[in-house]
């Protein structure tokens, strides 16, 4: 059963692996101006969470995202529509 | 907030490498002599980062079709086809390249760039997805923005993980549209085009081939990848490139008599001045030549097969295959400026590409072998790695 939260520790998780251990990864934490991901890096961290929830997830919802809460929201949806309500 | 300041980071990193010496970034060419042969500064070098395959610019059939077209045609259209006409020579290439290609339709686009917003920017609204090789250029993900087509990635020609996000689209995948590339640009390497047409027989979908670096290069014809490999007639589009193999600037898309359609309905088509006379008119002779000289592409792959062995022989991390581009990893973003420069040193002009323009994070110098190289001049350019070995080794 997935819930909102375990969906933001599941982004969280991902991200980690994807950058430097230095970083403090928080949720709201700015992936491109704190974390330093380039757009390449965000699209791969997208497909991770694809592969995670078997869903298809188009890029295009990064153009709103700019801290791990809000990706994690944006997947609430996509989550839901496969998986039930979250 | 100032209207450049979302620039910041990148301007930190232009004038981070511009601090001294040569920037990759605004590589001046002082001269070119030949195909193959330039100046930088005041070293003469071999130029192996042109893209220029068939050796096809300095063709004197080629610079005379232009000549010519310049002194009968004028410099330039000075508008669009739609609302200032067609050229003779607009609407002959289109039937040269369409009776090359086998196709019913063709369009002449002003830049490749603008023949992937055309057709990919047109075809593939808000309604549709698109499933984009991760790999794939900088154009192909804009013209999917700027249709506002829904985006989904698949593994760098991983052709298994192409079918696993088919299958999830469930009906949808019928009708999505799968984008590759012949030769991609970074690595050299090329599309599993066998597998994804294997894919697309049995899930449905329609298959556009970016064949910008394999088209002239591959195939008994020089059509590209998809001859290549005997699947063009699985493929739906073709979309290609004339300043590479073609040697001049502009692109083309070959697809269905369907596709004519879309001149009236590709903003990027119809908004956009057509490619100059004496452009056409090069390009037309270089496509002739194409045609006619299969020899230029044996040369061409005889030297990719002579320098991507002599480098791995020297020890150096290549892409997965032989190809006319010849990529080098080389460490750092750092130690990549520093081997690019040390090259131009030795006498050879390659590219710098740095991430996030590079798959995975590699810092890279990238070959690109042409036709019009001797034999002597790839042992030059082997040579020139040969002596920069230790400084790669130091870059690990």
């Amino acid at each position: 059963m997935f819930t909102q939260h375990t969906i933001l520790e599941n982004v969280l998780i991902c991200l980690r692996d994807m950058v430097p251990l230095s970083e403090q990864v928080g949720p709201d934490s700015d992936l491109v101006n704190d974390l330093g991901l380039e757009s390449v890096k965000m699209m791969d961290l997208l497909m991770k969470l694809e592969d995670e929830y078997d869903l298809s997830i188009p890029i295009n919802i990064l153009m709103d995202v700019r801290t791990p809460r809000q990706l994690a929201n944006a997947l609430v949806a996509y989550v839901e529509k496969s998986h039930g309500a979250v | 907030m100032g209207l450049y300041d979302k620039f910041s980071r990148l301007a930190a990193e232009r004038t981070h490498f511009q601090d001294s010496g040569a920037s990759p970034f605004g590589t001046r060419i002082d001269a070119v002599y030949s195909p193959t042969e330039g100046r930088i500064g005041d070293k003469d070098v071999i130029l192996a980062g042109t893209n220029n395959y068939l050796g096809l610019t300095f063709d004197a059939q080629a610079i005379e079709a232009a000549q010519q077209a310049l002194a009968a045609e004028g410099t330039g259209t000075t508008g669009s086809r739609m609302a200032n006409g067609s050229y003779g020579g607009h609407t002959a290439l289109e039937a040269e390249l369409a009776a090359f290609l086998d196709r019913p339709s063709v369009m002449v686009f002003s830049t490749g760039y603008v023949a992937n917003l055309g057709i990919i920017g047109s075809l593939a609204g808000p309604r549709e997805v698109v499933l984009l090789d991760a790999d794939c250029h900088a154009s192909i993900y804009d013209a999917c923005a700027l249709g506002g087509a829904q985006i989904i990635r698949f593994q760098h020609n991983d052709a298994k993980d192409l079918e696993r996000r088919m299958l999830r689209l469930g009906a949808q995948a019928k009708d999505a549209l799968i984008i590759v590339e012949g030769i991609y640009s970074m690595l050299g390497d090329t599309a599993p085009l066998k597998e994804i047409v294997d894919i697309k027989r049995r899930l449905g979908g329609y298959l556009l081939v970016d064949e910008a670096h394999s088209f002239g290069v591959m195939g008994p014809n020089g059509r590209g990848l998809s001859e290549a490999l005997g699947v063009e007639a699985d493929v739906d589009i073709i979309l290609g490139t004339f300043s590479k193999s073609l040697a001049a600037i502009g692109g083309f898309a070959a697809g269905r008599s369907g596709m004519e359609v879309l001149r009236y309905a590709s903003r990027p088509y119809i908004f956009t001045a057509s490619p100059s006379p004496s452009v056409v008119a090069s390009v037309r002779s270089a496509l002739r030549a194409i045609a006619t000289r299969p020899e230029l592409r044996e040369c061409l792959w005889s030297n990719a097969h002579r320098l991507y062995d002599g480098l791995a022989s020297l020890g150096y991390a290549l892409g997965p295959h032989v190809s006319p581009v010849v990529p080098v990893m080389v460490g750092t973003k750092e130690q990549g400026l520093g081997f690019w420069r040390a090259l131009i040193d030795q006498g050879v002009y390659v590219n710098l590409v740095l991430p996030p323009a590079t798959p995975a994070g590699v810092t890279l110098v990238r070959c690109s072998v042409s036709a019009a190289h001797t034999p002597q001049q790839i042992d030059q350019i082997i040579q020139a790695f040969s002596v920069l070995r230790p400084l790669a080794e130091l870059a690990g």
